[in-house]
């Protein structure tokens, strides 16, 4: 056993950053979405299956996987702002409502996929291919590049909402909306722009992904429960808490899934999540869910 | 007059199984288990006021409970009927205890969490539950009067389910007009304000839930008997979504709203499946539609127009 410890322990490590990444990734623009807008995206999701299956679209329309990724969260983000307009602006942002709605919405996004792109699960080609040589196994390079973008996108992601007036607005209607008005944040607009962003950075999070994982229309419901589990733990609301929690889940789902199995690990983390959430509502860090 | 209204709803379903083809006499038969599992749901979205996610793990406990006994345990109609329903109490008075200090979203996300570890475990444990693939049940029969009815029949089918949907129906429209389900109402209405009435509303929340859990634990286990077969399938999300959709589409905390949603989303579930194999974008559509443009359902649209005295 000690003998062939070590490669796993490092597989798993490997597995876990990259995941704990793209996760930070998805999960950041659901901790967003629920920070400014106070509600809970069940379509977030099929926001991040949808950014792989344009993926699959655009790249394999025009060969380039750069365009897709541009393409990906510009398009989901154009939806999300739609559907914020059409349905959640017209029910108030109720809460259950609103769940309600984003449960329906999850349901079409992901059967007009399954009418239009099929039951498939495609393989988007790495744009960039290289293995690095461990010594024990190889390991893709590209899902390396993976982690790298989606850190330095969750950098960008925080100097935008820290340094930009954008990003001011975000944060001024997330502590208080009311006030925000008052000083003439336009919240109306602020509330779509975050669903945008929030599903943009999902479609980002699953266009980064195709080439690992490859596109199918069920793909979304993991990635939101994982989402969940992580801006839950992390804290409702608190935007570094939810890439920490990121970081701490993901790298525990890898050890746990190399060294035991992928389906206890979900269930440890889903079990987890509902007693820290059933003892103390607010999460372990940040706001109270109510 | 509502205790009439209930009756002659049970008496047209007893007298339709003389008139429906084939097909929909089976049909119908599914609609009713399926409309018991509403008006479990119905107990805690439409009279306690909690929206939950996860229903599933309730319908799914009744059905393990009764199959694995049955498939595992080669126990009898009744004696496996009995497991599924303590089970289902059992998971219901966990998952009450659990969500008693939750409100709101919150709730929602504890009891969709707690469904999807059942699922995953449904899964996991795959050499006791047979995970996706589930297994089918021998052939049942239960023996009433000296008589052995088996249920593969479809006339037995049929009257078994009229008669578990009508017990869940009666026994809804009875809590809702005793004390107990005055409470629950007001529970929904304002918590605060409840338990400054001195009630304790924990305690309230708990038998709820647990409740709710055994009303569709008891569907489950029924579907089970009558349809033979268990899968993880109905552990899943989904099955936590419908009794959602059927509730609100129907009414939330009406009696009949359940049936009425039940009814209506399965043959547009069957009609649409004809058409397309994303025939599940219905649900979507109706889950939209439903809240935003008949929030209160069918009954319950009913009731604010023309009839008041709905329960």
């Amino acid at each position: 056993m000690p003998v062939t410890l070590g490669p796993h322990l490092l597989l798993a490590l490997l597995e876990g950053v990259v995941g704990a990444l793209v996760l930070a990734l998805t999960a950041l623009g659901l901790s967003l979405v629920f920070g400014v807008m106070r509600i809970v995206n069940v379509a977030h999701g099929a926001f991040f299956m949808l950014g792989a299956v344009v993926t699959w679209y655009v790249s394999s329309a025009t060969g380039s996987f750069l365009l897709a990724l541009v393409a990906a969260p510009l398009a989901v983000g154009g939806i999300a702002v739609v559907a914020d307009r059409l349905v959640l602006r017209r029910i108030g942002y109720e809460p259950e409502s609103t769940i309600v709605a984003t449960i329906g919405l999850l349901y079409i996004l992901e059967q007009l996929v399954l009418m239009t792109y099929g039951p498939y699960a495609r393989p988007v080609a790495a744009p960039i291919y290289f293995r690095i040589d461990f010594g024990w196994f190889g390991y893709s390079g590209y899902k390396l590049v993976v982690a790298a973008a989606a850190a330095f996108l969750l950098v960008a992601a925080w100097l935008a909402l820290s340094r930009t007036t954008l990003g001011l607005y975000l944060r001024a209607t997330q502590q208080d909306r009311e006030i925000a008005q008052a000083f003439a944040v336009p919240v109306g607009r602020v509330y779509s722009l975050a669903f945008g962003v929030g599903g943009g950075l999902a479609a980002l999070a699953g266009a980064l992904i195709v080439p690992v994982q490859q596109a199918h229309y069920l793909m979304g419901l993991d990635a939101l429960l994982l989402s969940f589990v992580v801006v839950i733990l992390g804290g409702l609301g608190s935007l570094t808490g939810t890439v920490v929690a990121a970081l701490v889940v993901g790298l525990a789902d890898g050890a746990v899934s190399v060294l035991f199995s992928p389906t206890l690990a979900k269930i440890v983390a889903t079990l987890l999540v509902g007693v820290v959430l059933a003892v103390r509502g607010r999460g372990l860090f940040g706001e109270e869910l109510a | 007059m509502t205790l009439g209204l209930h009756l002659a709803v049970l008496a047209v379903l007893a007298a339709l199984q003389l008139v429906l083809p084939p097909f929909h006499h089976g049909m119908v038969a599914r609609v009713m288990v399926l409309a018991a599992y509403a008006i479990g749901y119905n107990l805690l979205l439409g009279y306690t006021g909690l929206m939950s996610l996860g229903h599933a793990i309730f319908f799914a406990a009744g059905m393990y409970g009764t199959g694995l006994t049955v498939h595992h345990g080669g126990f009898g109609v009744a004696a496996a009927l009995v497991v599924g329903l303590a089970a289902a109490l059992a998971v219901g008075a966990v998952v009450g205890v659990m969500t008693v200090r939750t409100a709101g979203p919150a709730f929602l996300i504890v009891t969709m969490m707690l469904a999807q570890a059942f699922y995953l475990a449904t899964l996991h444990f795959n050499e006791l539950t047979l995970g996706d693939q589930g297994f089918i049940l021998p052939a049942l029969e239960v023996t009433l009067a000296g008589r052995a009815f088996a249920l593969a029949d479809p006339a037995v089918k049929y009257n078994v389910a009229l008669v578990v949907f009508g017990a869940c129906l009666l026994a809804s429209l009875g809590l809702v007009r005793s004390p107990v389900g005055r409470v629950l109402v007001a529970l929904r209405e304002n918590e605060e304000r409840t338990r400054l009435l001195g009630y304790h509303t924990g305690r309230y929340r708990v038998l709820a839930v647990a409740l709710s859990g055994l009303v569709s634990g008891l569907a489950g286990a029924t579907y089970t008997l009558l349809f033979s077969y268990v899968g993880s399938t109905f552990a899943g999300v989904l099955y936590s979504i419908y009794p959602l959709l059927w509730t609100l589409l129907g009414g939330a905390g009406t009696t009949l709203g359940p049936l009425v949603g039940t009814l209506l989303m399965t043959y547009a579930i069957d009609v649409t499946s004809g058409i397309t194999d994303a025939y599940l974008v219905i649900v979507g559509a109706a889950l939209v539609l439903t809240i935003l443009w008949a929030p209160a359902g069918v009954v319950g649209g009913l009731r604010a127009r023309w009839a008041r005295w709905l329960p």
